[in-house]
């Protein structure tokens, strides 16, 4: 059973590098709500811009933030929205690559139009024209929202090429020739086929909107209030941090944002090796 | 037939701009006010930053963009002026236009992106080809893991640690702007220098984020052509490695890469703009940072727009100059 | 014959797979006389085109030459070093693929692929030279000199198989190796090409290699036959002598197959299916599927025999 399990780490290292992160990650998470006082994540809690001590192992940043409480809340804000987002794109993604993909004509050009010119433009760019336009201060979800709105883009494109592929099969004229209708030739027939693309998709989408929502909140046009992971290198940026030498201020959360995308990156390679043993490396 | 073609390419490109003009007109709309509008008259009303431009901006804008106006009016006034790049004059920074500031922004993104992107894509790609080769020596395949690894991050976290590690612990470089504070822009080599030592920074951050995605790529596209029945009769022929490498392999398996650049662009203007921001570089991206801070609507209108037009004007290049590349496309269309 | 221009000699080639050691040629020897037209056939995967790279030398891992020899003239192939035998393809032998699939390079003109064999190969030409050559070898394969300055795109089939036979001959090799040069090609077009390769051929003193599969074609070009089956020789005759006199049960087969314009009748088929390479029947690789077999091919490996003028591996011959 060692043996097997030393084994398959040699044979597919990226998932299990990719596993151990993301666990790391979860457990830091957890085990942090039970140990730390939550409460500390807000502001004036504690004396500020303290280095890293027995007391506060992560150190404290200029608004009296125990920086530690604030990654253990944080982290899973900023993992909530990548989440949300990255499963509202990827949703709303498949469903559109699907009628496009199966129904083809007027329907397929008008998608797979807007898809494509969608992502010529940057993203980033149009988030912010978003972001700038609404009044209020956005809360976490509501970036989620904002996020999605976009995210949808590059799923549709990818899972669109991807049903077109499966189409052409056999077996979806069988279920023709037999009867069987449209959505019901989608879901039973086609749906299985691309659901392990669909896992591939839906870790990149949740990567992807991770990364425009870190990207919108250093910019400043994050949920002001919540301790984020964006919005703590914003407080780094806005209160020049660097310059200042507070190191540990930003040292926390570029950690855990490079732990996030690592983990997710070398998930993506994990199952890709799993999924496709065509790509696997030569000797 | 190239004619065709050239023109089509021309279409989605102004199809781009009119978007770009259209995003920018409408999204700000959506939540029913116009927050330009509501922004104006609160700088009005509360004597904020230069009183006597405001008040003579607010009146301007209500006369073309007042509520009494009929919205499709306000739109098509909208694109008027923004095709004639005419995005009003800047609400923070009033007497200067956006147009100036974006004018004296602008230089510094492009050179930045420009010079990492050919960079990146150029070194990558080569080593990508290179690695997929059986006869490259020994140790680049120990250049793969760490590259591959790097790609995977947003170039600006590498950013972060760069500075910890180059600027900080090894006081080696600058961290912050595009020269050093108190020096006067001017056309000497001391000048280039201090401008070289500030962009090394986020240039290298750039850099060694993405050239791991671009030999990744090539390396894949390498081994499919290495597979082609075109380059087992090159061999055949008893043509000379380097002759099947670069001739046959290369010119082949190069062809979706510059495609794939064509489609990352925006993505990687994105992760620049947020380099930027971190390393106060004079560039667009610190410019929409500052804009954003200050609500000051027309800045970030314009950049969106300019930065919106940029890139189409690219992919258009790149569409255009594909062909030459690839011969069988101006036949077929795509 | 008089000193043969290529001689094979207990040539094997196995491929190294997880799931078991592939044997895709086992043991061929034959040998080429100057000039000659010798045909070699057998149904796919019977390791035609793998005999082919082998002779170049062109066997990438996992494969690999396990035993046997490969003589040009007095030259052993197995002593030259890399850049040596680089030096004799094309220029000595010189391979023709099914250039009507992905053979020719899709970024390049049809003038700049021969143009960079005769860079590759040492010849120093002038431009004017360069291109007198190119359009002389594209008319003797009766195509248009125009057809230098065009991608393998804008050609059809037949011309493309027609360049491919241009570049096989622009150095003029003593051996010529064509691998089923005209299997997507329809009928017409095929007769077209086999008439250039013969010409070809004739013009150059050449000898050839004809590897394919439609007895057919055989019959009409080659003067000498070479069956395999799964990766081994199972009968070599003169031409004449395989139609009419065939030793091997399954050569006879293949001929009886033939479809016939004269008689009408049912399809003669071959029943069962070829062997997998990596899981091989013991004794007579073809015994399972032939109607004559003993208890002696069950077991025992038939070897290549002489039986008055004809080479056969067969127990019954």
């Amino acid at each position: 059973m060692m043996r097997g399990a030393l084994h398959y780490v040699r044979r597919n290292p990226s998932l299990v590098v990719g596993v151990a992160l993301l666990a790391a990650l979860s457990l830091f998470i957890i085990i942090g709500h039970l140990l730390v006082d939550t409460e500390e994540a807000r502001p004036l809690s504690v004396p500020a811009l303290r280095p890293p001590s027995s007391d506060y192992p992560f150190g404290t940043d200029r608004q009296g933030r125990d920086l530690l409480a604030v990654m253990v809340v944080g982290t899973p804000l900023t993992l909530r929205i990548g989440f949300i987002a990255g499963f509202l794109g990827v949703g709303l993604g498949t469903l559109l690559a699907f009628t496009g993909a199966y129904y083809r004509g007027v329907i397929d050009t008008i998608i797979r139009g807007i898809a494509d010119i969608g992502l010529t433009v940057p993203g980033l760019l149009v988030l912010i024209i978003i972001a700038v336009s609404i009044k209020r201060a956005l809360t976490v979800n509501q970036m989620a929202i904002v996020v999605a709105s976009l995210a949808w883009l590059y799923p549709t494109r990818t899972i669109r090429a991807q049903v077109l592929s499966l189409r052409e099969r056999g077996y979806v004229e069988v279920a023709r020739l037999s009867g069987m209708s449209g959505p019901g030739i989608i879901f039973f027939e086609l749906m299985p086929n691309v659901l392990p693309y669909l896992a591939a998709s839906l870790i990149g989408a949740v990567s992807s909107a991770i990364l425009a929502s870190i990207g919108l909140e250093v910019l400043g046009l994050g949920p002001i209030d919540a301790p984020t992971l964006g919005m703590t290198l914003y407080w780094v940026n806005f209160n020049a941090a660097m310059i200042n030498g507070w190191w540990w201020w930003w040292t926390a959360p570029t950690v855990i944002i490079l732990m996030v995308f690592l983990g997710l990156f070398f998930l993506t390679v994990g199952l890709d090796e799993i999924a496709n043993p065509r790509l696997r490396r030569s000797v | 037939m190239q004619a065709a073609y050239i023109a089509r390419r021309f279409g989605v490109f102004l199809l781009i701009v009119w978007l770009a003009g259209t995003l920018n007109f409408f999204l700000p709309r959506l939540s029913g006010q116009d927050p330009v509008r509501t922004k104006l008259l609160q700088q009005a009303a509360l004597g904020g930053y230069v009183q006597g431009g405001i008040d003579e901006m607010t009146r301007e804008y209500e006369q073309r963009f007042g509520l009494d106006k009929p919205l499709w009016r306000q739109y098509l006034t909208y694109l008027e002026d923004v095709s004639r790049l005419d995005f009003n004059y800047s609400i923070a920074n009033y007497p200067r236009t956006v147009r100036e500031l974006i004018a004296d922004a602008l230089p510094w993104t492009i050179g930045l992106l420009g010079t990492t992107t050919l960079l990146s894509f150029g070194i990558g790609t080569l080593l990508g080809a290179l690695l997929a080769w059986p006869r490259a020596p020994r140790w680049m395949g120990w250049l793969m893991p760490p590259l591959w690894a790097l790609h995977a991050i947003p170039f600006f976290l590498l950013g972060l640690i760069l500075t910890y590690l180059l600027a900080f612990q090894v006081p080696l470089l600058p961290i912050f702007g595009g020269y050093s504070a108190g020096v006067a822009p001017e056309l000497s080599w001391s000048f280039a220098w201090d401008v070289f030592q500030h962009t090394l920074l986020p240039g290298l951050s750039i850099i060694l984020v993405a050239t791991g995605g671009w030999a990744l790529g090539m390396r894949g596209m390498m081994v499919t052509t290495m597979g082609e029945d075109y380059v087992v009769l090159a061999e055949a022929k008893g043509l000379k490695a380097p002759t099947v490498f670069l001739r046959y392999c290369m010119r082949n398996a190069v062809l979706p890469q510059v495609t794939a650049l064509a489609l990352a662009l925006g993505q990687i203007l994105s992760g620049a703009v947020l380099v930027e921001v971190i390393f106060g570089y004079p560039g667009i991206g610190t410019l929409l940072y500052q804009a954003i801070r200050e609500s000051d609507h027309f800045v970030i209108q314009g950049i969106v727009f300019t930065v919106i037009v940029a890139l189409g004007l690219t992919t258009f290049v790149l569409d255009v100059v594909y062909p030459w590349l690839d011969p069988r496309i101006s036949y077929r269309r795509s | 014959m008089s000193e043969p221009v290529l001689r094979v000699e207990g040539l094997s080639v196995v491929f190294d797979h997880p799931l078991g050691k592939v044997q895709a040629v086992d043991d061929i020897s034959f040998a080429l006389a100057a000039g000659e037209r010798f045909g070699l056939a057998g149904e796919s995967g019977s390791g035609k085109s793998t005999l082919a790279l082998a002779i170049l030398r062109m066997i990438k891992p996992p494969g690999r030459i396990e035993a046997g020899e490969v003589k040009l003239g007095n030259t052993g192939l197995a002593d030259l070093d890399d850049e040596g035998m680089r030096a004799l393809r094309l220029a000595r032998i010189a391979l023709v693929p099914q250039g009507s699939m992905n053979s020719l390079n899709p970024v390049l003109r049809i003038g700049g692929q021969i143009a960079d064999a005769f860079a590759d190969h040492g010849l120093r030409l002038s431009r004017g030279e360069e291109e007198q050559r190119i359009d002389a070898l594209l008319i003797r394969v009766g195509l248009p000199g125009s057809v230098a300055r065009m991608y393998p795109h804008e050609l059809s089939g037949g011309m493309k198989q027609r360049a491919c036979i241009a570049i096989a001959t622009c150095l003029r090799p003593r051996v010529i190796i064509a691998d089923e040069p005209t299997s997507a090609l329809d009928v017409v077009v095929q007769r077209q090409v086999m008439a250039t390769l013969a010409r070809a051929q004739q013009q150059l003193g050449a000898a050839v290699i004809l590897i394919g599969h439609d007895m057919g074609l055989m019959a009409q070009f080659v003067d000498r036959l070479g069956v395999m089956y799964a990766g081994r020789l199972v009968e070599v005759a003169p031409i004449a002598e395989i139609i009419t006199r065939a030793r091997h049960p399954y050569t006879r087969a293949l001929i009886a197959a033939l479809p016939s314009l004269e008689t009408r009748g049912a399809l003669a088929g071959i029943p069962g299916l070829a062997p997998l390479l990596r899981d091989l029947p013991p004794g007579c690789a073809f015994h399972p599927r032939c109607t004559l077999a003993t208890e002696r091919c069950r077991i025992e490996k038939p070897l290549l025999r002489c039986v008055d003028g004809a080479e056969v591996a067969c127990h019954l011959a």
